[in-house]
């Protein structure tokens, strides 16, 4: 029977395909004694046998698909496999307590994993905590003649259907053979959602129960421009989306032609329109979709994606790489943001209320400059490869600036003083925290540029948990208090001939982004798959036309839905 | 018997890519072999083992081999040290 689901649409497109389930199976087992050793150290050696060749298939497969360093995981999961202090230690915990091999598994993972999670002063060994648990869980679902899910062996194309997507599970997926994702849980900004963007294939997230609704190999249909699921659709359901899917793509056909041109307005006003990007590979997605600057680099994968901090050589590479790959045009390389809901695993920090109103981004570096100082050098090196715009996030304070600005120029005079190139670049600041917006008069007279992130901005001015579906409703970019913030910080960049930027969700948003030229925004970053969307929507419109919008949305309007009308009436 | 002395001089000690290869060094040999450091001993063999004793730069360890293939083991466990830079 053909049933329609419904979520956030997060990333644009149609597809049409088979589920797969990407669940946990339940692990769950009793102890019990156990008369016949033999029989069940056999059945231990079996299961251990089983997953052993699982990880050799997946290590292979992975390799050819995913590439060498991401199979290398799979090796280390084969070394503790074969170590024989750990099964070695299960069997003897058989053999002497005559327990079942589930609980003797259970207890000797149990106790190499505290073992781990106990060196604090060694990130790299805490680490390996997550590879015994995920071998334990191999053994474990052999023993129990369970299935994990392996999606590193998927080979036919699929509708991944998860609770939710962390990057190590996005990891693992082969992109040629995933059509979309569908997940229970998270909104527009979570992770599934960006990679789904980066990929160019739709998603749906917050969807509510579809780990449950929907079952493992059911045709389902994604339609990431309304949020629609449909599960087990009828034939004219299919027709009907592709369809959808051929107008889409039709439609695409047609940004693309705007791919080397200028982004004008119907009077001849420029706006730059810049991509989002999380590493260098990313770079190839944003030049093939016209973007003509990177306005906001996010430099924490190169945090997130290392076991151990990454040294001063490492990130010189990865800046470097964007740098001179943008060749002369511009570049925002946002400074470390870890804290709130992004961890580094040989970080270790303080459990807390609320982890976005606490210790991240620019409260970290500047409490450990060593961290600081190291990215500061690699950005000061780079910089003489093409055109660097070096951003610090959470400004809350100028002193917070001027700390970081002399940090930064402090480094550079050593730079210098050894002989090292230093090209030329800006220092501007992220505007998400009230108290920057609402300064930004006073701030402008300081840094290069301001970078609006939308974001946070909301999150911290509605005080709502971007998180919190019971809260989402307060997630109103179009509110009149937020656009008010926005055009203090336009106006007050222009008053002292600086330039304003808006890297957040928003800037890419059709609705936003004509209120956005009205108001002046000059540096529009997003995903780089809006980017032609909104490059087709600027050609159409009118800045004297949208300037008078935007005063109306501020003055005249009341809430977040009286703009949504305002300006799908004045585009019509 | 067969026992070597080693002073590491790698700058990240016995850890991750360098352990893993000592294993897998060790684990071609029926003799066992130990690792030892500051009193405690290890199993070479067992990944886990090494890399829980947490040897850094400038530690003095001792490898011993015990069993029929006793000579060429410490062999190749001593050759494995110095190819990864481990010791001198």
């Amino acid at each position: 029977m053909t049933t329609t689901l419904k979520g956030i649409a997060a990333s644009d497109g149609v597809a049409i395909a088979k589920a797969y389930l990407l669940v946990q199976p339940d692990l769950s087992f009793s102890k019990s004694a156990i008369n016949d050793v033999t029989k069940e150290t056999d059945r231990l050696q079996s299961a251990i046998d089983k997953s052993n060749s699982e990880l050799q298939q997946i290590r292979d497969i992975a390799s050819k698909s995913l590439g060498e360093e991401e199979a290398q995981v799979f090796d280390a999961h084969m070394m503790i496999l074969a170590d024989p202090e750990f099964t070695g230690a299960v069997k003897q915990k058989i053999e002497d307590e005559k327990v079942n091999a589930e609980s003797a598994l259970d207890e000797v993972a149990t106790t190499f994993i505290k073992m781990f999670e106990a060196m604090t002063d060694n990130p790299y060994m805490q680490e390996r905590a997550a590879d015994v648990r995920d071998v334990s869980k191999r053994i474990m679902a052999h023993l129990l003649g369970v299935e994990l899910p392996n999606p590193a062996l998927i080979d036919e194309e699929v509708i991944i259907v998860a609770h939710d997507l962390t990057p190590s599970d996005t990891a693992q997926l082969n992109k040629k053979y995933v059509k979309a994702f569908v997940t229970d849980i998270g909104g527009r900004t979570a992770h599934s959602a960006i990679m789904a963007r980066s990929l160019e294939i739709p998603a749906i997230v917050g969807a509510g129960s579809v780990t449950t609704d929907i079952k493992a190999d059911q045709r389902v249909i994604v339609d990431g421009n309304t949020g629609d699921i449909v599960v087990e659709p009828t034939d004219a359901d299919v027709a009907k989306y592709q369809k959808l899917a051929k107008e889409y793509a039709a439609q695409k056909a047609e940004w693309a032609k705007l791919r080397d041109a200028r982004t004008e307005t119907a009077d001849g006003k420029h706006f730059e329109l810049a991509a989002n990007i999380g590493t260098p590979k990313d770079l190839a997605g944003a030049t093939d979709n016209g973007a003509e600057a990177i306005g906001l680099y996010r430099t924490e994968f190169l945090y997130m994606d290392s076991p151990e901090l990454p040294t001063e050589d490492d990130q010189f590479t990865a800046y470097k790489a964007v740098i001179e790959g943008m060749a002369g045009k511009p570049v925002v390389v946002r400074t470390m943001d870890i804290g709130g809901d992004k961890h580094l695993p040989y970080l270790p920090l303080p459990e807390e209320m609320n982890p976005f109103l606490g210790y991240r981004a620019i409260r970290i570096s500047l409490s450990r400059q060593d961290i600081f100082r190291t990215q500061l050098r690699a950005l000061l090196r780079a910089s003489a490869f093409g055109h660097l715009r070096v951003m610090f996030p959470m400004i809350a304070t100028l002193q917070e600036f001027r700390q970081a600005k002399a940090i930064l120029d402090e480094e550079k005079a050593k730079l210098v003083a050894e002989g090292t190139e230093v090209g030329k670049y800006e220092v501007g600041i992220m505007i998400e925290i009230p108290a920057a917006a609402v300064l930004a008069d006073q701030f402008a007279k300081e840094v290069d540029f301001f970078s609006i992130g939308t974001n946070d901005l909301i999150q911290y001015t509605m005080a709502a948990d971007r998180g919190n579906e019971h809260v989402s409703y307060l997630y109103q970019p179009y509110n009149p208090s937020i656009l008010r913030l926005v055009k203090h910080v336009i106006d007050s960049a222009h008053k002292e001939g600086k330039w304003a930027g808006m890297c957040g969700e928003a800037a890419g948003d059709p609705i936003m982004a004509p209120i956005l030229v009205g108001l002046g925004l000059d540096e529009f970053s997003m995903s780089a798959t809006s980017i032609l969307k909104i490059r087709s929507l600027m050609k159409r419109l009118d800045t004297a036309e949208m300037a008078k919008m935007a005063n109306k949305a501020l003055n005249e309007s009341l809430t977040n839905d009286d703009n949504i009308k305002l300006v799908k009436e004045t585009l019509k | 018997m067969e026992k070597r002395d080693f002073h590491v001089i790698a700058e990240t000690g016995i850890h991750a890519r360098p352990a893993t290869l000592l294993v897998q060094t060790a684990s071609k040999f029926n003799s066992d072999i130990n690792l030892e450091y500051k009193g405690k001993s290890v199993n070479l063999k067992s990944i886990m083992g090494v890399m829980s004793l947490g040897v850094g730069q400038g530690a003095d360890v001792t490898i011993s081999a015990d069993g029929a293939d006793e000579a060429e083991a410490i062999v190749a466990v001593e050759e494995t040290m110095k190819k990864e830079g481990l010791s001198e």
